[in-house]
């Protein structure tokens, strides 16, 4: 899909209206990431991988705005947003902290035009996520689960230790009942005994043995810390991989953690 | 509407004077990167900059060391990302519009450009957002060239609008005689984008 196209699938223009968003339930998903269930009246819909303005405002007045990729399919009624705890933030401690059911804030999208897939654009599907940078893939796997599961599909997912992946027990059972789906896991620092999955950072090797060859023709969705995206669609691309079918999602600094 | 209050929610940070800020920013030390795809690595002994009519005709170019040889201008400015981020303080070098339309020596197409990108990046801006020293190619950073991740090795520097903008890897701009949307402009962002009108959007 050229930008063009994605435009002109999107809902036509006016001002994107802040919505009020409702939390009817929280999820502790790891230590540090919790989801919000929201009830959003009159959510327009959106698309796999899109995400959302949110603002929060204090009794004082004082607004802070963040944005946050949506997890949940556009198939679900309720949003359901993912949020990592960076403790020295303003937004994020609230909203995977102190915010609980019957609390509300203002939304609004969604946003992003480009960093989406539908079941109807087709694959194969090559997902390559680092830490919370899953959450808009997320979104995409379970569009996929509500589509028919049709597209062949492939997720590899780099994450600190077992206790720090999110949607582990959710995407085990999505790729246990599927044959079209698979799943790799690398850990990047600490792993079990008796781990079975990839034990190092997301690298040329690893792409080449668990990622879609060049051959397949995959579309490729990458999101993740700066660091991470920036050396996985490196790799990609040196494998091969036609620059214009690397789409990536990049937050935080350019350089520290992965 | 009065605003709706987030029970529990205070401001954490009393440490950035509020009218540093664009509305719905936050200020932040690191500096982020914005890209939709991977990282383009052009050497700068390949790297060309043109100026286009608006048929898409050529009708400048300069090579990496023209560009170099051009009157250069620094600056510190404050950088507004439309994901929220605003990093202050930037320091950056580069030839400004009017330094490169100087030397150029024609007058111009159109009142709009449409800047275009290694990678296939496009935006567009009006010439007034560029000329009277508000828009310039960058190619140094703090002091060091430019870093691919970063637009590298040369980028467009708008920061009196969304850092969209300033797209990175820029090798040329296309005259328009009208404006007409680019890249995330056609993704449903601001034709303009002043972050001070908090025109993030389109129809904000």
């Amino acid at each position: 899909m050229t930008a063009t196209e994605a435009a002109a699938a999107l809902p036509s223009t006016g001002r994107i209206a802040w919505r009020e968003a409702e939390i009817v339930e929280v999820i502790d998903e790891t230590p540090s990431a919790r989801s919000l269930v929201l009830r959003v009246p009159e959510w327009p819909g959106h698309l796999a991988g899109q995400h959302v303005d949110v603002r929060l405002t204090a009794e004082d007045g004082y607004q802070a705005q963040r944005s946050y990729s949506i997890a949940s399919a556009p198939e679900r009624r309720e949003l359901m947003l993912t949020v990592e705890r960076i403790d020295e933030g303003e937004v994020s401690p609230y909203l995977a902290g102190e915010a609980r059911p019957g609390d509300r804030f203002e939304l609004r999208g969604p946003i992003g035009g480009y960093f989406t897939w539908t079941a109807a654009s087709g694959g194969p599907l090559q997902l390559v996520a680092g830490g919370s940078g899953i959450v808009p893939l997320m979104a995409m796997l379970r569009h996929r689960a509500h589509a028919g599961r049709a597209v062949p599909a492939r997720l590899l997912v780099s994450s600190r230790n077992i206790s720090a992946i999110l949607y582990r027990g959710e995407l085990d059972a999505l790729a246990a009942g599927d044959e079209r789906l698979s799943l790799v896991h690398t850990l990047t620092r600490e792993a079990p005994a008796d781990w079975s999955g990839e034990r190092r950072r997301v690298d040329a090797d690893m792409l080449r043995a668990h990622a879609f060859s060049p051959a397949d023709q995959p579309r490729i969705y990458v999101c993740g810390p700066t660091p991470f995206v920036e050396a996985a669609a490196t790799a990609l691309v040196g494998l091969g991989h036609a620059p214009e079918r690397v789409r990536t999602e990049r937050f935080g600094p350019t350089g520290g953690q992965a | 509407m009065s605003p709706m209050i987030s029970r529990g929610f205070r401001r954490k940070h009393s440490d950035v004077g509020s009218g540093a800020v664009p509305p719905g920013q936050y200020v932040t030390g690191d500096f982020p990167v914005l890209s939709a795809g991977p990282t383009p690595r052009t050497s700068t002994a390949t790297w060309s900059f043109t100026l286009q009519d608006l048929d898409g005709k050529e009708f400048f170019r300069w090579e990496w060391s023209d560009l170099l040889a051009l009157p250069a201008s620094q600056i510190t400015v404050d950088i507004h990302c439309v994901t929220k981020w605003t990093k202050l303080g930037t320091r950056w070098k580069g030839v400004s519009f009017d330094a490169l339309i100087a030397a150029a020596g024609q007058p111009l197409p159109g009142s709009h450009v449409m800047a275009y990108c290694d990678g296939g990046y496009t935006t567009n801006l009006a010439v007034a957002d560029l000329e009277g020293g508000k828009g310039m190619i960058a190619y140094e950073y703090d002091g060091s060239p430019l870093a691919p991740e970063h637009g590298g090795p040369a980028r467009l520097l708008v920061p009196h609008l969304y850092f969209w903008k300033s797209a990175k890897w820029v090798r040329g701009l296309r005259f328009m005689a009208a404006d007409a949307p680019g890249f995330w402009e056609a993704l449903g962002y601001h034709r303009r984008g002043d972050p001070w009108k908090e025109q993030r959007y389109d129809g904000d």
